[in-house]
């Protein structure tokens, strides 16, 4: 979508440049100390571990702009970290190394006496529209470079290369993907209640870049990512006519899917983007599709009588599951991906709706609605092994993050009075296991969001 | 029971009042006309006249027994009126996920066309769509306001 020129070359290894993403480029850096590789890899299996200490200075300025910008991304990297809730940035006024020192040699007795177990340091070139950054994670104990890399890329990349490099010491600290160097898709709200404004709308995951990608002239509602991150299938209500859409963020431009002559919703693609499953209503049912995007062709998966709508797939692409009322109210089935083998998984007290599958594929997230409050909880695919993660007033549409670990989701808060006052719709993110609830910024009222996979 | 009915009854007949008065409603006939003047066979004459909507219990989309009326009035007015044409619009309350609102909105509104449909109005003057629950006629978070949300409005073309 942007990144003219981005390249990384690793600090450890000799290897040649690798493109890691849309004008990223990468490459190795030597380790500047002793030894390679090794050091701690923490188990966040369970379901709470105490956070990583971990110190993060300034990067240091080597040149033009270098100073400020290293600056900034020490700033972002800190933020992505301490929002994790896995990791604690060690506070900057206890720093007995200078942020210089460190980034050419560190004083590894300076950084264990307050307690940091790991160390970033960097380097920042920032002259004319060229950045380069120098990155390396030290493991404090074992005294040795975990990770170093050299990113080449244009000034206007550098919060993506902030993202990138947490989600570089992510992964070598507690051995899976992040999820930084991401964006959300969501419907961005504004107006009285009864005369909303919805515009679908994108930003990073930390809620910066935010834009608006419809006027609001016809309602967006219901976004959801292509495996690419570069198109969002949505509902339109273009001329009135509410039907699902898709989105090419490269273009800007947006098509009805299919022609199915009533209303359709609650798009998501497969896995592998090849196809979109979705639900239309025909006279007083709703039932799942699944269109072929390069044919067009589709096909009818689901035909009992009730609302069958919010169809999702399993990462493998071999299941779907969805919610349907067809057995007098809303609860949660899984089917083959060619609509055989029909079974209900959710059992507990409540209806239960807007299933969504992990992309590692152990977990179906859901909202569940018992005695007049809402929940997000997640499930096993058979439906045991069912846990509430967060309860209120409103609350609905979970999204995973790419790496499985994050959910997102929206939580609203209940009008005051008669004219609505007091209602707002924000969105949250929270931790599989249960903790760690914090808001995720948007310059407006905000719901439905869809992370996207990862970027580079 | 008798006593949830008074009140049901109670809420149409204020939600009535509440759409008469509304600007929406004025402009949708275009405004003029002067005080007290319906035109026959416009907006305002269905909702003044006739009745303009019908409500639903939770999570349902059947014409209740109590709403029934509303709908063959509007049914015999459409015959009175054959040159008018309707969308009726299917909500849902706020006490739902949003894609099964949706749903539930435009069968509810297909549940309310039927109805039309059955008492004599052609099919074809009758188009249907659905807001779930995005657009609250009551914009309270009450059990009073979500009774008159959800419902399924006709509305003149």
């Amino acid at each position: 979508m942007n990144t003219p020129f981005l390249q990384r070359r690793s600090l450890l290894a000799g290897g040649a440049a690798t493109l890691v993403a849309p004008g990223i480029w990468t490459a190795p850096l030597p380790a500047a100390a002793q030894g390679a590789a090794g050091g701690t890899v923490v188990d966040i299996t369970r379901a709470r571990t105490d956070p990583i200490p971990i110190a993060i200075p300034a990067m240091a300025g080597i040149g033009g702009d270098g100073a400020r910008l290293g600056q900034q991304i020490a700033a972002v990297i800190t933020q992505n970290l301490r929002g994790s809730g896995l990791f604690r940035p060690v506070e900057r006024a206890a720093f007995i190394q200078s942020a210089e020192q460190a980034a050419q040699t560190p004083r590894f007795q300076d950084w264990r006496v307050i307690g940091a177990v790991a160390l970033v340091t960097g380097r920042v070139d920032a002259t004319g529209d060229r950045l380069r950054v120098e990155f390396r994670l030290w493991d404090v104990i074992p005294e040795q470079q975990a990770l170093g890399t050299v990113y080449n890329t244009t000034a206007a990349n550098w919060r993506q290369i902030a993202h990138i490099i947490s989600d570089d010491i992510y992964k070598r600290m507690l051995g899976e993907e992040g999820y930084f160097n991401t964006r959300i898709a969501y419907i961005a709200e504004s107006g009285p209640r009864d005369r909303r404004t919805r515009r679908l709308a994108i930003m990073d995951q930390d809620g910066e870049n935010n834009r608006f990608l419809t006027d609001g002239q016809f309602q967006a509602l219901t976004p959801r990512f292509h495996p690419n991150a570069q198109q969002i299938a949505f509902m339109s209500y273009l001329n009135n006519q509410p039907r699902v859409f898709l989105f090419n963020l490269q273009t800007g431009r947006q098509e009805v899917l299919g022609n199915f002559g009533g209303m359709t919703l609650s798009p998501r693609f497969s896995p592998d983007g090849r196809s979109v499953v979705l639900s239309a209503v025909r006279g007083g049912d709703a039932n799942i599709f699944v269109v072929d995007l390069a044919s067009r062709r589709e096909r009818q998966l689901t035909s009992a009588a009730g609302l069958d709508v919010s169809p999702c797939f399993s990462p493998d692409g071999q299941q779907i599951v969805f919610n349907s009322d067809r057995g007098g109210d809303q609860q949660l089935y899984v089917m083959d991906a060619n609509g055989g083998s029909v079974r209900r998984i959710s059992f507990g007290n409540g209806r239960y709706a807007t299933p969504v599958w992990s992309p590692r594929g152990d977990l179906i997230a859901f909202t569940r609605i018992s005695r007049g409050q809402f929940a997000i909880g997640v499930m096993r695919p058979d439906g045991s092994g069912e846990r509430i993660l967060s309860e209120g007033w409103a609350m609905e549409s979970p999204t995973f993050a790419p790496n499985g670990r994050v959910l997102a989701f929206q939580r609203e808060t209940p009008a005051r009075d008669g004219r609505g006052a007091g209602y707002s719709a924000r969105l949250s993110s929270i931790d599989i296991a249960g903790f760690n609830e914090r808001p995720v910024p948007t310059p407006t009222d905000a719901t439905e969001p869809s992370w996207s996979g990862l970027l580079g | 029971m008798a006593a949830t009915k008074t009140l049901l009854a109670a809420l149409a007949a204020a939600s009535l009042l509440a759409a008469c008065s509304s600007t929406e409603e004025t402009a949708a006939t275009g405004g003029a006309g002067g005080a007290g003047a319906i035109r026959p066979g416009s907006q305002e004459d269905l909702v003044a006249n006739v009745g303009d909507r019908v409500f639903f219990d939770t999570d349902r989309s059947t014409i209740r027994a109590d709403q029934r009326p509303t709908l063959e009035r509007q049914a015999r007015w459409m015959q009175q009126h054959s040159a008018v044409q309707v969308i009726v619009e299917g909500h849902a309350d706020e006490r739902g996920t949003r894609e099964y609102n949706l749903a539930l909105g435009q069968r509810r509104a297909n549940a309310a066309r039927d109805v039309l449909v059955a008492n004599g109005v052609a099919g074809a003057r009758i188009q249907t769509i659905s807001y779930g629950k995005d657009r609250p006629d009551a914009l309270g978070s009450n059990e009073e306001a979500w009774a008159r949300n959800r419902r399924a409005v006709t509305v003149v073309r």
